[in-house]
This record gives C-alpha cells, sequence and structure tokens, in this order.
C-alpha cells in the first residue's frame, strides 16, 4: 500500500492507567484543551455501535462482548466465549467517551477486535481440554481475561525512581495530581518509549494489537480527520506516538489470517465490588472507593475522606470528634513524609482512621475501611441496551421447554421423574438462585426432597429482565451464571444459609457449584459454635445424601460433609444443653429429633450419636425435657432394656425430684406416642406411683403440663391408656389382655403387599 | 539516672548492671545513626524520624555500620509509631502480653531523645506523685514549700527535658491518676499550685504508653484521655518461624536467669508448641486446610514461652532430663483451656481432628488425652 504519509502533526496520544483517577483527570482536561475531531479509545471495536448508549449509562459499568450464537451449556465456548472491558466514573477512556458524547465528537475503540481475541482464547481452551487430564480446576480458574505477560514497565521506572511497590510510584506521580496541572502525557510517553527500548519490541498478542490500533489510527486519518486524540494504556503510547517508524506492510502481515468468530457487544451494569477484583482491562483496582474519591474529590482529598470516614463512624454510634479527625489528617500526612510520598494515599489514611479515628479497635476500622475502600455503588444501563446472553439463553430455554413467560400467576405441577418436568424444575431454581423470581414454590406442595411433585406459582414480571441483565456479570448461560453466583454468595454466607445453599444446588442441579459450597460449609461448620445452626444444617445434609440419586447427584461427598458434621453434634452436645429454660430445652428437643432422624438416614456415624445420646440420658444436669426425650430415643432403638429404662424412669419420677421437673421429663419422654407405657405396664405404674405420691398442691401444679402431655396423643390412644390405667386398678383381678387369635389365611396377602413395598424401597 | 532529689547512695549505684538501658547498649549504632543522619530532625530529637525507624527496623549504613533490628515484626507498625511521635500526638502502644510494647517503647524513647529511663511504672497503686510531682517532706517542713523540696516525676522531668517520658501498663493505674496526664498531654504544661509555678514542656516532649488489652480487671482509659493518643496495636509475630524464633532466644533467657538445670533445647517440641498456639490463635491450620474453634485465652509468645520453660522445669526435675511431648502436655492444656466447657471442646476437637492425625505427634496426642482433655 503506497500512497502519502499521513499527516501524524495533530495526533495526541494519551497514555493512561486504567481506572487511574488522576489519568481521568489529566484526559478529561487534555480533550477540553485539544477539542479532537475524532476519539480513539483501546477497547473492543464491536462496541463502536452501541457507544451512542452513553448518554443513558450510569458508571460502573462494562462493555460485554460475548459470542453472536449461544453456545451450549457446559462447553468450552460457553466458559470462555464473552469478555468484559468495566468502565468506572474515574477510568479516563470513560472520561473521553463522556467527552466525546457531550461534544458529539465520533468516538471508535481501536484494540484488536473481540472475535480475535475470543477465537484464541477458545481455542487455547479447547487445546487445554483436549489435553489429557492437566488439572481441570486450572482451566476452569483461568481469568477471564488474557494475562499480559511482559515486563512491568512500570515497575521498572518505579525501581528507577527509588519505589518498590509500581502502583504506588504510579499513583504518587500521576493519579494523585490536581487540576490544572501541566499535561503529563508527553513525559509520559517519552519513559515509556525508553523502558521499551530497553526490552526490546513487541510480540504475540500485544504486536498485534498495537498493530490493530496502528491500523485504525492510519485509517482515520485517511478519512480525512485531523485533531485525533488517542487514550490508551501508557505501555502502547509510543508504538502509536511514532506512527511513521512502523511499516503498514509490516501491520498488515502481523494481522493476516487471525482467527476469528463472531460476536456481539452490549453494556451491563458493573459494581465497585467486582472492580476490585481482577477483570478486565488487565489488574483489578486495589481500592475503587479510594479512586472514585480522588476523582470526585474537589480538593483535600484526605481531610474530606476522613471526615467522612468520622461521619460513618458516628452513625454507627462511635463518638468521634472533629479532633479525631483533625489528628487523623496530621497522622496520614506525617506517615506520608516519613515514607517520602508527595501525598497521603489510601495506605496512610487507612492507617490513621484505625490509629486515631478507631483508636486501635482493628475490627471496626476494617468495617469502616472495607466499607469506604470499595465504596460499593452499582451503575446502570437503559432499558434500550441489547440484549445479553443470559437474557437469549433463557428465551432458548423457554422455548426449548415450553414454559411461556406471561405476566398473570400460574400454577405449575410438575412430575420430577419426567425429564422434561424435571428439567423446568432444574430452570426455575436456577432462576431463583440468579434473583429471578419467576416462579415460586407453593407452600402447599412443599420441596421436601425425596418426592418427586413440585408445585409452582409462575408470575412474569418485566423488572425480571432488569434482574437478568445485572445477572449479566456472573455468566452467559443460566447454568453457568447460577453457578458462580451460588460460589460468591456462598463465600460469605451463614451456616444455616450455606445448607439451604446447598439444597438449592441440589435442585437445580448445578453440579460444578457444589464442591464449593460444600467446602465453605465444612469451613462453617468447625468455627460455628452454635450447635443448633449445626443440627438445622444437618437434616437438609442427610437427605440430599440419602435420596441424592432420584436425581442424580453424587451422594459421597455429601455424606463425608454430613458426617462431619455430626461428628461435631456429638462432641458439642452435652455442653449445649446446660442451663437451656424449658422452652429453649423443647426447641432442642426437636432439633436432637431430627438430628436423630438424620443420622438415621445417614446410616454411618450413628455409633457416636447413640453415644452422646446415652451420656445426656444419664446426667444430672440436663433439662428433664430433654433427658426425657433421650431416654425416649434410646428405648425405641432399643439401646436401653426395659430393666434400665425402668430405673431412669423410676429415678425421674421419685419423690426427690421436683414435680416440674419430673412432668417435663414425662413429656419429652412421652412426645410423638404414649403407647410405649401400654406396652410395658411397669412404666405405667412407676408414673401411677408417682402421680399418686403428690401433694395436692404439687399435683395441681403439674396438672396442665401433664395434660399438655396427654392431650397431644390421638382418641384411640388415649382411650388404651386409660384401659390400661383401670386394668391396673383393677389389680390382679382383671381380666388379662386378650388378643384376637390372628387368621393367617386372612392377613397373608396383606403381609404379601407389606413385604413387597419394603422390598420396593429397599429397606 | 533517676531524678529522685533524695541523695542516691553510691552503693546503690556501684557495680555492673544485670541490664543495661537500650541506649547504654546501642550506643554505637545510635552515634553512627546520628553521624549518618541528614534529614531534618524535629525539635527535641536526636535523629530524624527516618534515622529512628532504620535503628528500629534494622539497616546497614553507608559506613558499614550495622544497626542490628530492634522489633522483628511490620514496617507499618514502626512507621505509625515514629510519625505518631513526630506530630507530637502520645502514642499508646496496645497488645496482648508478650507482643514487646514495653521493648519498642524503650527503644523508641531511646532513639528519639536518647534516654529510656524516665519511666512510670503503672499499678493499682501508683499515686499521682508518680505522674506529677511529690515532695520531700523533711525539707518541706523545714523550709516551706520552695522548688528545691519539690520531687519532679519522671514525666515532669521529661517535659522540663523535653524528652520522651515512658508509662508503662496504664490501664493498671487508678483512673483519677490516669486522668492527671491529660493536662500533661493537651495543655503541655503541669501546673504546681503550691509554688504558683507551672513547668512547661520543652519540644520533644512525649508520652509513649503501653497497655494491655485482654486484661480483666484494669481501668479502662476515660474517653477524654483516650483520645490524647494514637494507638498502635501490636500485633502477634507474623509468620511461624519468627515465633519459633523469639521463644528459642527468650527460653534460653529465662533458664539462664533461673538457673534451671542444663536440658537441651528441644526444637521440635517449641516448634510444636508454637504451631499449636498459631493455629489455635488464627483459627486455621498451619498448612490452611482445616478450620479449628479459637479458644477464649491470648495464647500470646508469653505464654509459649512460659509452657516451654514450665515443661523444662518438669523434665529436669522429674523426667529424664529431655523435653519430651509430655512434659508440655500438662502446661498448654492449662494454657489452652481457661474456661473449662467452651475451651474444654475447642481443645478436644482440635486434638481429634488435627493434632491425632498430624505425623509424629503421635505422641503428644496420647500425652495430652492422658492429661485429660
Amino acid at each position: 500500500m503506497a500512497g502519502p504519509r499521513p499527516d501524524t502533526a495533530k495526533v495526541s496520544v494519551l497514555g493512561v492507567r486504567h481506572h487511574g483517577p488522576g489519568s481521568a483527570r489529566a484526559v478529561r482536561a487534555a480533550l477540553a484543551e485539544l477539542e479532537p475531531d475524532i476519539v480513539l479509545i483501546e477497547g473492543p471495536p464491536e462496541a463502536d455501535a452501541i457507544t451512542s448508549l452513553v448518554g443513558g449509562l450510569q458508571p460502573p459499568v462494562a462493555l460485554l462482548v460475548h459470542l453472536s450464537d449461544t453456545p451450549k451449556a457446559g462447553t468450552v465456548r460457553s466458559r470462555e466465549g464473552w469478555g468484559f472491558w468495566p468502565f468506572a466514573s474515574f477510568s479516563p477512556e470513560w472520561a473521553a467517551l463522556v467527552h466525546a458524547h457531550g461534544r458529539g465528537v465520533p468516538v471508535r475503540f481501536c484494540d484488536l477486535p473481540a472475535a480475535h481475541t475470543l477465537a484464541e482464547r477458545i481455542a487455547r481452551a479447547e487445546a487445554a481440554e483436549s489435553a489429557p487430564e492437566e488439572e481441570p480446576e486450572a482451566v476452569d480458574q483461568a481469568p477471564k481475561e488474557t494475562p499480559r505477560v511482559r515486563a512491568d514497565p512500570l515497575g521498572v521506572l518505579a525501581e528507577a525512581a527509588g519505589y518498590d511497590d509500581a502502583e504506588r510510584w504510579w499513583d504518587d506521580v500521576v493519579e494523585q495530581r490536581g487540576d490544572g496541572e501541566p499535561s503529563p502525557f508527553p513525559a509520559i510517553a517519552d519513559a515509556m518509549a525508553a523502558v521499551r527500548a530497553d526490552s526490546g519490541p513487541e510480540a504475540g498478542r500485544d504486536a498485534r494489537r498495537e498493530a490493530y490500533m496502528r491500523q485504525t489510527l492510519r485509517s482515520v486519518l485517511k478519512e480525512g480527520y485531523q485533531r485525533v486524540a488517542v487514550v490508551c494504556g501508557a505501555w502502547h503510547a509510543p508504538a502509536l506516538r511514532d506512527l511513521a517508524d512502523y511499516r503498514i506492510k509490516d501491520d498488515t502481515a502481523l494481522l493476516r489470517g487471525l482467527p476469528k468468530v463472531r460476536t456481539t457487544a452490549t453494556w451491563v451494569p458493573w459494581t465497585h465490588g467486582r472492580l476490585a477484583a481482577a477483570s478486565g482491562y488487565g489488574a483489578g483496582v486495589r481500592a475503587p472507593g479510594w479512586y472514585h474519591h480522588l476523582f470526585t474529590a474537589p480538593d483535600l482529598p484526605v481531610h474530606r475522606w476522613l471526615t467522612e470516614a468520622a461521619r460513618i463512624l458516628r452513625q454507627e454510634g462511635q463518638p468521634v470528634s472533629s479532633s479525631h479527625v483533625i489528628e487523623g489528617v496530621r497522622l496520614a500526612e506525617s506517615l506520608a513524609v516519613l515514607r517520602g510520598r508527595p501525598l497521603a494515599g489510601i495506605d496512610e489514611v487507612s492507617e490513621a482512621v484505625t490509629a486515631v479515628l478507631c483508636e486501635g479497635e482493628q475490627t471496626r476500622a476494617a468495617l469502616v475501611h472495607g466499607r469506604m475502600a470499595v465504596g460499593e455503588r452499582l451503575g446502570s444501563v437503559p432499558p434500550d441496551t441489547p440484549m445479553v446472553p443470559l437474557q437469549r439463553d433463557l428465551v432458548a430455554a423457554q422455548r426449548r421447554l415450553r414454559l411461556k413467560p406471561e405476566a398473570f400467576e400460574r400454577d405449575l405441577d410438575l412430575d420430577l421423574r419426567k425429564d422434561g418436568q424435571r428439567e423446568r424444575s432444574v430452570l426455575l431454581h436456577r432462576l431463583r438462585l440468579l434473583g429471578v423470581e419467576w416462579g415460586v414454590p407453593r407452600a402447599s406442595g412443599g420441596v421436601a426432597r425425596g418426592t418427586f411433585r413440585e408445585s409452582w406459582r409462575l408470575c412474569w414480571d418485566p423488572d425480571m429482565d432488569v434482574a437478568l441483565i445485572e445477572a449479566a456479570p456472573w455468566g452467559t448461560t443460566v447454568a453457568s451464571a447460577a453457578t458462580a453466583r451460588a460460589v460468591e454468595s456462598a463465600a460469605d454466607a451463614e451456616l444455616p444459609a450455606l445448607t439451604a445453599l446447598t439444597e438449592q444446588c441440589l435442585f437445580a442441579e448445578l453440579g460444578e457449584a457444589l464442591p464449593e459450597v460444600l467446602a465453605r460449609l465444612t469451613d462453617r461448620a468447625a468455627t460455628d459454635s452454635d450447635i443448633t445452626h449445626l443440627m438445622s444444617a444437618l437434616p437438609p445434609l442427610a437427605r440430599a445424601a440419602r435420596y441424592g440419586d432420584v436425581r442424580g447427584t453424587d451422594g459421597a461427598r455429601l455424606r463425608t460433609v454430613a458426617r462431619r458434621l455430626l461428628a461435631r453434634v456429638c462432641v458439642g452436645l452435652a455442653p449445649a444443653v446446660r442451663g437451656l429454660d424449658d422452652d429453649a430445652a423443647a426447641v432442642f428437643t426437636r432439633a436432637i429429633d431430627s438430628t436423630h432422624h438424620a443420622a438415621g438416614l445417614l446410616g454411618e456415624g450413628t455409633q457416636d450419636w447413640t453415644e452422646a445420646l446415652e451420656a445426656l440420658a444419664r446426667r444430672e444436669n440436663v433439662p428433664g425435657r430433654i433427658a426425657g426425650r433421650a431416654n425416649r430415643i434410646l428405648a425405641d432403638a432399643g439401646r436401653t432394656g426395659p430393666e434400665e429404662l425402668r430405673a431412669r424412669l423410676g429415678l425421674a419420677m421419685s419423690p426427690g425430684t421436683e414435680p416440674t421437673r419430673a412432668a417435663v421429663w414425662l413429656e419429652g419422654f412421652l412426645q410423638g406416642s404414649g403407647l410405649v407405657l401400654v406396652h410395658d405396664e411397669r412404666l405405667l405404674e412407676l408414673v401411677d406411683t408417682w402421680l399418686l405420691g403428690l401433694s395436692e398442691d404439687r399435683f395441681t401444679a403439674v396438672l396442665p403440663l401433664l395434660r399438655r402431655t396427654f392431650g397431644a396423643f390421638g382418641g384411640p390412644e388415649r382411650q388404651e391408656i386409660g384401659e390400661a390405667v383401670a386394668r391396673a386398678d383393677g389389680g390382679a383381678a382383671a381380666p388379662p389382655r386378650t388378643r384376637r387369635p390372628i387368621d393367617t389365611g386372612r392377613a397373608a396377602p396383606a403381609v404379601a403387599a407389606v413385604t413387597a413395598l419394603l422390598e420396593r424401597s429397599g429397606g | 539516672m533517676t531524678t529522685s532529689a533524695a541523695a542516691p547512695n553510691g552503693d546503690l549505684r556501684s557495680g555492673s548492671a544485670l541490664r543495661p538501658h537500650a541506649e547504654q547498649t546501642y550506643a554505637a549504632e545510635l552515634e553512627a545513626l546520628a553521624k549518618a543522619d541528614d534529614r531534618q530532625r524535629p525539635p527535641g530529637w536526636h535523629l530524624s524520624p527516618w534515622a529512628v525507624t532504620r535503628y528500629l527496623l534494622g539497616a546497614t549504613l553507608d559506613d558499614g555500620t550495622e544497626i542490628t533490628p530492634k522489633y522483628i515484626g511490620s514496617r507499618r507498625v514502626v512507621e505509625i509509631a515514629v510519625a505518631t511521635l513526630a506530630t507530637d500526638r502520645a502514642l499508646l502502644l496496645l497488645g496482648v502480653p508478650g507482643t514487646a510494647k514495653t521493648w519498642l517503647s524503650e527503644h523508641l524513647a531511646a532513639a528519639v531523645s536518647g534516654d529510656s529511663t524516665l519511666l512510670v511504672q503503672g499499678t493499682a497503686g501508683t499515686s499521682e506523685e508518680a505522674v506529677r510531682y511529690g515532695w520531700n517532706y523533711a525539707r518541706l517542713l523545714a523550709e516551706g514549700p520552695s522548688e528545691a523540696a519539690l520531687v519532679p516525676s519522671p514525666v515532669m522531668t521529661a517535659m522540663a527535658r523535653g524528652s520522651i517520658g515512658r508509662i508503662e501498663e496504664l490501664t493498671r493505674m487508678p483512673s483519677d491518676v490516669q486522668d492527671g496526664l491529660i493536662t500533661v498531654l493537651s495543655e503541655k504544661a503541669l501546673p504546681v499550685a503550691e509554688l504558683g509555678i507551672e513547668v512547661q514542656a520543652r519540644r520533644g516532649f512525649n508520652i509513649i504508653a503501653t497497655a494491655n488489652d485482654r486484661d480483666r480487671g484494669v481501668n479502662d482509659l476515660s474517653s477524654a484521655l483516650r483520645r490524647r493518643f494514637n494507638t498502635v496495636v501490636l500485633p502477634v509475630p507474623d509468620s511461624a518461624e519468627d515465633e519459633v524464633r523469639i521463644v528459642t532466644q527468650r527460653v534460653e533467657q529465662l533458664g539462664r536467669s533461673l538457673d534451671l538445670p542444663e536440658v537441651p533445647t528441644s526444637l521440635t517440641e517449641i516448634q510444636r508448641v508454637v504451631t499449636v498456639f498459631r493455629e489455635l490463635r488464627s483459627g486455621v491450620t498451619e498448612d490452611s486446610t482445616t478450620r479449628v474453634k479459637s479458644p477464649s485465652g491470648t495464647l500470646s509468645t508469653a505464654e509459649a514461652i512460659s509452657v516451654i520453660t514450665n515443661g523444662i522445669a518438669l523434665a529436669a526435675h522429674f523426667g529424664d532430663g529431655r523435653l519430651r511431648p509430655a512434659d508440655v502436655a500438662a502446661g498448654i492444656q492449662g494454657a489452652v483451656v481457661q474456661d473449662r466447657v467452651s475451651d474444654g471442646v475447642v481443645w478436644r476437637e482440635y486434638l481429634e481432628t488435627v493434632a491425632r492425625e498430624r505425623e509424629g505427634w503421635g505422641d503428644f496426642y496420647r500425652a495430652c488425652r492422658e492429661v485429660g482433655a
């Protein structure tokens, strides 16, 4: 390609650090002064078509570029076929976008198209996948953006300036500058050129990216634009500034024959929290809240920051005076001097918050600092933003499963044994995990595991589209997004929430999220000292482990976790029941019942559990209700022989025991069913003797308790007990209990049917 | 060195000190630093803040002088402490026992004002005279109130000289005595009403106080006093290596000063005690695979030291002269289980889930079980 050399005299290259507030200020000032005809920004050119939406966006937002077709869930393409380019209000790229939008100046993105980037990434991931068993987890957790492999250019400069931390050097030199200082960009480009001269020419992906940026610049110049402003990473600045040093032929050669996929771009809302994690443009931002503050505060950033911290502390009820703030500012500034920094940075202010404002209270300081450093805020996008892949995936699923989104309520009953219906249930559960409450389980139906029926009430609300867009950063398909969401919400959930989440993961068939959630669950179980939490966490797990195979989930790992939980419950059981009042004991008794049931479902580790119960049954200072219950469970399980049981009941019902304690003991013992008294007349006799031995006022005191105990039984049961008492009263004269002889012939079909049922249930 | 007006008896001062002060031990280092230090010094300071941090954290000077590190741990802590003193705010060092609070305060005072001896030890019996001034009663009766009859406290002396005054265990002092410091810290002046004069602090004066934040039965600082301090919380040692080193050093020193019979120090046992303490303190095993509960006690390095010393005494007098797991088992359980019920559960869980399966810990596990978990 021959032609006149383009005129680069009016091209300004603004080398920035992505998400640097000082860079953003400088870009804003430089653009206002340059008044360019066109602005080029480092970013995927797929987004050129949607820059018109900038006016309606509220940062932080992110550009999402994804494959145009919807890849099948679980494949490499669904995992790797997308990328984010986040922008915060303090990103220089955003400053450039806003400037261009405000002045009606055209904007183009000039980085290598995501079509190539994604194609490369997919190819690489597929190669890794087909390679023989190469730590599949590492592939899963590979960063969404290709890491930049390169000698850290800032590190070289920072070292030359005597800094050990490149970020801090850049912060001091560029980011913490105020308005009105001279443009730093020529100096930055010169510095980078010096470093690049040492490190040699770029190779691989970066060489291709720079070639593409130059090609874009050339074509823009060719179109007749003259005053061109390019906003790109500082590292690339020399490569664009010295456009004439690069030959068109070389650049075209570099870009020839790149793999390509079809892509689409859209905007999604982003958060400061996600900005803080590494994603998008290279490294994450350590303290987006601080940067946002640096960008928005007109002056005195340290003073304003500490005043804000004091305000937050006061809201939390801490007395923090203005003199605290004054001393905090002084400490931050003298620390900066001691460390040889021009201005106090995030480290200095956080130390001032700890040492002065919080008077050394580190947990409080961490709270304030964490909140302010991230400065959580959620961006928003206008409704006419193109659909995100998650929405498209849902639409496809709705079509496949023949579930129409309708704005009125509709009930849906599902039979989970049928594949199609089970898939519907899975979809609804996944959406719930994403915060899209399209279907709500109907209470009457119940969602108990182990049953195969589910009842839902469906109603689609337009807000749910917004929720889907907000959920877009989690993933491109409902399955992958729900997995990511579950994993993340597991990170800071409490124990009961975690078990619920485990169950949700099972319902939603999120096998990939399960190991992570279970790992968190084990951690929490180890540190949670409230044993009732552990006990309430156990039954869902045990159910899942026992009936897991109904939905085809792997029960072994669940079983291990459940067994460990049970072991911890066993160790902590005895100390936990000390000093409970009767209401608390009643709650605890129910927890013991459900744990016992769960232990039975697990089938293993029950030995320890019954031993723990045994210890409880014998101890003196255990609340009566719990002791009674423990004895009953052991008796039902055949662990306590009739003789022993009589001895214990006798002890509990003896005159030395406080009658109210005896009554609640009895209530715990008889909870559920009183037939044990009918079958063992000696027990009944013991209770009878105890009752008769009570003085009148004592009797009146315990009467309501006894009424409550026996009132809970069914009519026939009460009648049987009554008859047994009457028999006992009649003494030896009462006719021995006669049973009608059983007609084995007539009973045979019933016995056969029951046997068949038992065999079928595997019992 | 003290400024007590009672003429010190020569006999009391003769002989070599058992433990020389920091500024005596490290006189050579301080001198070399002062010579090399070309940065600006705050008024009344012997060194610049930058040189003080170098003195504490260790460095090699241009002339080849090796400055030994005095504080092994976070650079941040030292920097905040020095910056605080440079802004003439009082410094409060807070931490569990055995986190080198006193050590740091002594060296800070030595480096900043070349004198670490202006010290008030806070106890329940510390009286107001100890932080303000007292009287030489013989003189007072004979001559009436006069400056000659005044006995200045270390704090008053520090004010007059413009150097650092140190207060140990501030929270152990009665509250009214603590509050006597408020005027000193806010007005930087100490009036002597009886004489109608006041002592104004010269530039360079400051207070370093230490306090223990885990002790029971201490007098909490009033918020008026509290807000005149910048508070630095000293952390427990960062790495296991550091902690083992600190424990080994201290155990040796203690063993010598207590004249315990020689027992070969068993590094394995020290490492084990440090590991148990660290794991229980942080709530996660050193390999970060298993979480454990943390007990209510502090489990400081100082307690680890006492467990080992105790174990050595047991081994020497009743054992076979070697430090065995059984010698430390009882001590360690005593340190961990402060509350019989809740800590008992913690300790048993730790033994069953962590100690039991760890390789080479069989003896230790059995010994602990024997002690009666």
